[in-house]
Parts: C-alpha cells; structure tokens; sequence
C-alpha cells in the first residue's frame, strides 16, 4: 500500500511542493504522487530524484499520470 | 528522444541560449535597445494599438507575443499536451497580471528584459533584478506557508483555444490594417511614429522567432520566474540554467554585434532611480511568484490550453492600460508621477492575496 499525493489540478510549484513534504515525512517506501500535466510529471520526477528516490514507474492515469516513486532504507 | 532532450538541463539551456541569441538579433533587426525581448513591454505596445491606453510613443500590435502563444499551441499539440483547464482563481490571477504589469512598467521591463538589460551593459538592470530576485523570495515564504491558487477544472477544448484565437485575431488585424508610413492609425490598430513603439523588426521575422520562443518554451518548461524561486525553494538549478545560458549568450552576441554600451547613464528605454528599480521589480516578481510564473511563461501554459494562465495575460494588458492613463508608467526621465504610489498598493495587493490564500488543498 502506497501513501498518495493528490496533486491534480494544481499548478507550480505545488506538485513538487506536495511531494517534499510527503516525502520528508515517510522517508522511505513507496508515494504515488497523481498529476495533470506533463510539466507536472516531469517537475516531481526530477525533484524526487533530487531527494535520492527512484522513479519506479509512470503510468497515464485518468486524464493524468501516477507517478510511482520509491526509496528503501538503505537509500538504494 | 526529442520530448527527453528537452526534458534535460541541455535542452532548458540550449533553449535559454537560443532566445539570448535571437533576442539580441531582433534589436539588431530593429527592436528596441535591449528589448529584443519585453513581454511586459510588448504586452504594454498592444495595448497601445488596440486603444487601451493612448501613449502615443509605445503602440504596436507585437508579432512575438502572438507567436510565443501560437508557438506553444503548436508545441502542446504535437507533443499532445494541450489539456484545457480553468477555475484556479481567475479574478486572482487578473489582478496579479495587472499588478505585476505595473511592476514591471515602473523598472521598464519584465524579468526577460531586466536580463536582456543587464547582458547589454545597463546597470540600472542589476537594482531591478535585486528587486526581483527578493519579490520571488517573498512568495517562496508564502509558497511555504501554504499559498496556493486551488485546483483548476478540466474544461471544454474551446476554453483553452480562446487566447491562441485572440492572438490569431490580433494577427489578422495586423494584415488587413497594416502600418502606414507617416500614419498614427490603421484602420483600428495604433501605431507609433516615434519611441520604442515605432522601433520594430520586420513583421514576418518577429513572428518566426515567436514561434520558435514559443514551440522551444512551451516543450522546456522555460520560466524566469521559476528559475529563481526553485533555486530559492528547492535548491533546484534546472530552470535557473537556462536564464544564466539567455544572459551569457545574449551578452557574448551583444559583444558580437556591438551593442555592449556599459554604464548607468543614457541606457535605451531605462531611467536611474535605483530605489524604483528595485521597488516595481519587487511587486512584478511578488505578483509572478504568487501567479506561478513569469510573463513568457504565462502566454506559453495560455498556448497549451491553461485559461487561468490566459486571465493573467489579459490582466497585464489591462494592466497596461492603467499603468499609462494614470501616469504609473516610468519614462527615460524617471518615475511616472504616481508610480511610486502604485508600486506600494500593488504590493499590499499582493500581502493580501499571500497572507488570505493559504488554506491546505485537500
């Protein structure tokens, strides 16, 4: 089960915005973080990279995406 | 491959690269004095041909505004991102538009000239992009508080074609009414006979390098906004290279074609008053920050279908007609006769918005 970050709808910076502060507060496992555009897509990719997560998986979700990111204890 | 490309840091900074070259060229082609590029100036020049405001030295119906928004259209449709959308606070979005138009008119010029301004030797640009730099700091602490402009709603393919086709109206009008030598009026369009509103490139050569701004712009995500506020946010350099690439590039061309003139004094279109400088950079950068991006980018997410993006471009237009009838403007003598007044509303302006839209999205 994988915590969700709604972030459909909303324009710069608040997907990446969102998913910082998810991502600070899990600090591992697995965050599904669903966008609208592909600005959106490409911005929280990018940061959650920065952040030292994986991008695992990208999948066209509505009218959107479900971008999957995930991060093991060890960082890998 | 190509959509990855510009995804990249070489693709933000080829793309940054390529406007300092162009913009630069469009001066040499006859554009303004470091003013290749001026979104909120163009913005203010078709304001003055449509009539909003009657300053007779800054009317022109600007071909590169009208291909920054088609060029994105194009874009967003051939990569298939044209997603049409409304409804994230469009009398917000209005206001700051207005406001950041303002701004910008009180140091002459939007983020993209303040960088055109400094790669050509005015100094007067660094107070202005001082000021901008700390306007976007200001909304990164509302960004972090909590601010946000709510969700927008998908909407109907016809919402997001509104502004491509006023534009293309603008284009039209531009052909059937074009400039007659010696004229002031063109069928309904103004025109200037003198000023920075008489001084431009050929039509078809403007429009092209439009359009490619636009198509480039729209594919990189490019923002002279986001550049700093990520930097400021995020510690993120993505958008931030590519504005260093348009300052490096375009100085290096301006050395080229020899309009590297450094100095205070005498700077086309500019004044001296570092204090305002800083000030109407201050309030454009707050009201960008607090909008989600600088003027480009507004009219590149309007080309691909984002309405709340088009309400902000028509607010600075309107902005624009405000900022000249009632004397906001600065001119090359300095600040407008209540421009200092409008820089301190537009800034409790924007105070406001920031501190009353922090509620947590849902």
């Amino acid at each position: 089960m994988s915590d969700i970050v709604d972030a459909r709808g909303l324009s710069c910076p608040q997907p990446v915005l969102m998913t910082m502060e998810k991502i600070k507060k899990v600090k591992k496992g697995e965050v599904a973080i669903l966008v609208d555009t592909d600005t959106s897509k490409e911005n929280v990719s990018r940061a959650a990279t920065s952040q030292g997560w994986k991008v695992k998986g990208v999948k066209p979700d509505g009218t959107g995406y479900k971008v999957t990111i995930t991060k093991k204890v060890n960082g890998e | 491959m190509l959509r990855k490309f510009f995804a990249s840091r070489w693709g933000i900074i080829s793309v940054g690269a390529f406007i300092g070259v162009f913009a630069t060229l469009l001066q040499k082609w006859g554009n303004p004095g470091n003013m290749g590029i001026c979104v909120a100036c163009f913005e203010r020049d078709i304001a003055g041909a449509l009539g909003i405001h009657r300053a007779a030295v800054v009317q022109y119906m600007r071909p590169e505004i009208i291909g920054f928004v088609l060029g994105a259209l194009i874009a967003a449709y051939l990569f298939k991102e044209f997603r049409p959308r409304a409804g994230s606070a469009p009398i917000v979005r209005f206001v700051l538009g207005a406001f950041a138009m303002i701004g910008a008119l009180v140091f002459l010029g939007c983020p993209w000239r303040a960088m055109l301004r400094l790669a050509g030797g005015d100094w007067n640009a660094i107070f202005g992009m001082l000021g901008l730099i700390g306007g976007i700091w200001i909304g990164t602490l509302f960004l972090r508080g909590g601010y946000n402009l709510g969700r927008t709603q998908e909407t109907y393919t016809s919402v997001g074609w509104l502004l491509p086709l006023t534009m293309l109206g603008f284009l039209c009008l531009m052909l059937i009414f074009p400039q007659v030598q010696g004229q002031e009026k063109s069928g309904v369009l103004f025109y200037s006979l003198k000023g920075p509103g008489s001084q431009h490139a050929p039509l078809f050569i403007a429009l092209g390098v439009g359009l490619a701004v636009g198509i480039l712009a729209q594919r990189t995500r490019f923002c002279t906004m986001g550049a700093f506020r990520d930097l400021i946010l995020f510690r993120q350099t993505h958008l931030f290279s590519g504005v260093v690439a348009l300052v490096v590039v375009a100085f290096i061309t301006n050395l080229i074609l020899k309009q590297f003139h450094p100095g205070f004094a005498d700077q086309p279109v500019a004044h001296t008053m570092e204090v305002w400088n800083f000030g109407g950079m201050v309030l454009a950068g707050l009201a960008f920050a607090l909008a989600g991006g600088c003027p480009g980018r507004q009219l590149f997410l309007a080309g691909e279908g984002d309405g709340d993006a088009a309400v902000f471009v028509l607010g600075m237009i309107v902005g624009a007609g405000f900022a000249h009838n009632f004397g906001l403007a600065s001119s090359p003598k300095g600040v407008g006769p209540h421009g200092i007044a409008a820089v301190i509303i537009g800034i409790i302006v924007c105070l406001f918005i920031g501190f009353t839209m922090r509620k947590k999205v849902a």
